[in-house]
């Protein structure tokens, strides 16, 4: 069996959907009520789901665990009144400082692959607990370490930029535009990181809402230039889906690891994996993933 | 403030268009808001900015008047201030509320009469020159509505004005 399909048969074995990886219908979204607030009595309340259709839930809910939220002066906040129903989760933000909030989740995952008293065995979880339950020096290690990143941006007053700092893990967006200042038919400009360099040639998928009640989705797709830069103009109001998707050395043509032994592949407040022991360090053709996500509205003019 | 011959006569010379760093002649400005009696079943008087735009990039020179749900407990008429979403993006939202000489109560459907002080406020600095005057309206299970209206900064003029289709009436401006 190929690596892709040992990776592939991890997958199927139902652990987590929440992943794109293999997983393109379902597309994960995190809605807010509003975007631009006004005033100190400011609360959102959010809508969290992987659905097919946009922004309806329609197939499961979004698990919350890995949801936080940033407030603008760079302080990790829990979100509150969560609830996880059939269809999709559900939770608050008060926003009790002026300024952008980021609400959202920054997760790694590994899925791995050895041999083992010559039977095949799998692993799919964090890097910590790779490096715990994947034995050190395991013979035929394949990994596919993966970043993802579902969020969305809310402001009360005027926006700020804080919480648009890069970690430099994964993919990660620098707004030249602000996200909570997007206008139907005015252009915004938005730039791309991957692992903190710009995210040149990256192709990311823009699909309005209300699909309902359309007979064509209507998605459309912008390519990032040299700089990871690239301008959409939103052609109406409305609540739009963002996506962009990097995969790499799942068939041999590695970038050279996903930035080194464990590197870039800290979860969410989560510390590098333990030590540099082999498990951690990403054989040549070995795959690495980071997708970006993000839900962002248009206002009317 | 003294004013030279000389630099009234270039005001005159240059009515209508803006001059450099002359300060503006302190003129008073006349508005009339019509706020129109709309028969709706649940009707709440509409939140109503008015802000003075610049024409060649659209942004805001100043805002004169907010109306809004001023008495409010915990003063939480705030939270529907963005709702003016214009007024909002481009000056709202970097003021504090409420704002001297700038809040007010919402106001009753009607013709209601203003007189901005040219020598205060945002039209003590504005420089002469062609400018929108802006009346956004927003309304509580209503709409939303913005009407502008040209007019010259800087000397005395004839009355102008425009008419909203929804949210707002008639809005006439005069520089007196």
């Amino acid at each position: 069996m190929s690596l892709r399909n040992r990776l592939l048969a991890v997958a199927a074995a139902g652990l987590v959907l929440a992943l794109p990886l293999a997983a393109n219908a379902h597309r994960g979204w995190i809605v807010p009520s509003f975007t631009v607030l006004s005033g100190d009595g400011a609360w959102v309340t959010l809508d969290a789901a992987i659905s097919n259709e946009l922004f309806y839930a329609d197939h499961n809910p979004m698990r919350l665990d890995a949801v936080t939220v940033t407030a603008p002066d760079g302080s990790v906040d829990k979100i509150q009144n969560p609830a996880t129903g059939k269809y999709r989760s559900t939770f608050d933000v008060q926003l009790s400082k002026p300024g952008t909030y980021k609400i959202g989740s920054a997760v790694s995952t590994v899925m791995a692959s050895w041999t083992q008293d010559g039977q095949v065995k799998r692993f799919r979880g964090s890097p910590e607990d790779f490096a715990k339950q994947v034995p050190a020096g395991a013979a035929d290690l394949k990994t596919i370490k993966s970043f993802n990143r579902n969020e969305t941006f809310v402001t009360r007053d005027a926006p700020t930029t804080t919480v648009f700092a890069p970690t430099g893990k994964g993919l990660e967006l620098v707004p030249v535009t602000h996200p909570n200042d997007l206008v139907a038919g005015e252009a915004a400009t938005f730039k791309f990181l991957l692992d903190g360099k710009p995210a040149a040639d990256l192709e990311v998928t823009f699909a309005p809402g209300n699909s309902r009640y359309r007979a064509t989705p209507g998605d459309f797709k912008v390519k990032t230039g040299a700089d990871g830069a690239f301008k959409v103009t939103f052609p109406e109001a409305g609540m739009y889906w963002m996506n962009a998707v990097v995969r790499t050395g799942e068939t041999g043509r590695g970038p050279g690891g996903p930035g080194g032994p464990g590197g870039g592949m800290g979860g969410p407040g989560g510390g590098a994996p333990g030590g540099g022991a082999a498990p951690a360090t990403p054989q040549a053709g070995d795959g690495m993933s980071a997708s970006y996500t993000a839900t962002l509205e248009a206002l009317r003019p | 403030m003294k004013r030279s011959p000389k630099l009234s006569l270039s005001l005159l010379t240059f009515a209508g268009a803006a001059v450099g760093a002359a300060p503006a002649l302190a003129g008073d400005l006349a508005i009339t808001v019509e706020v129109p009696r709309l028969t709706v079943a649940e009707y709440h008087k509409p939140y109503v900015s008015i802000w003075i735009e610049n024409p060649a990039d659209a942004t805001a020179a100043g805002t004169l008047a907010v109306w809004y749900d001023f008495g409010s407990k915990e003063d939480k008429g705030v939270k529907w201030l963005k709702d003016m979403r214009q007024w909002w993006r481009k000056a709202g939202r970097t003021m504090t509320f409420p704002a001297d000489g700038v809040s007010g109560a919402t106001r009753a459907p009607g013709p209601q009469k203003l007189v901005f002080s040219g020598a205060k406020g945002p039209l003590k600095d504005l420089k002469p020159g062609q400018y929108n005057l802006v009346v956004e309206a927003a309304r509580e299970v209503g709409g939303q509505e913005a009407v502008r209206v040209p007019f010259a900064w800087g000397k005395p003029g004839k009355l102008a004005t425009a008419k909203g289709t929804a949210e707002l009436g008639a809005v006439t401006v005069a520089v007196k």
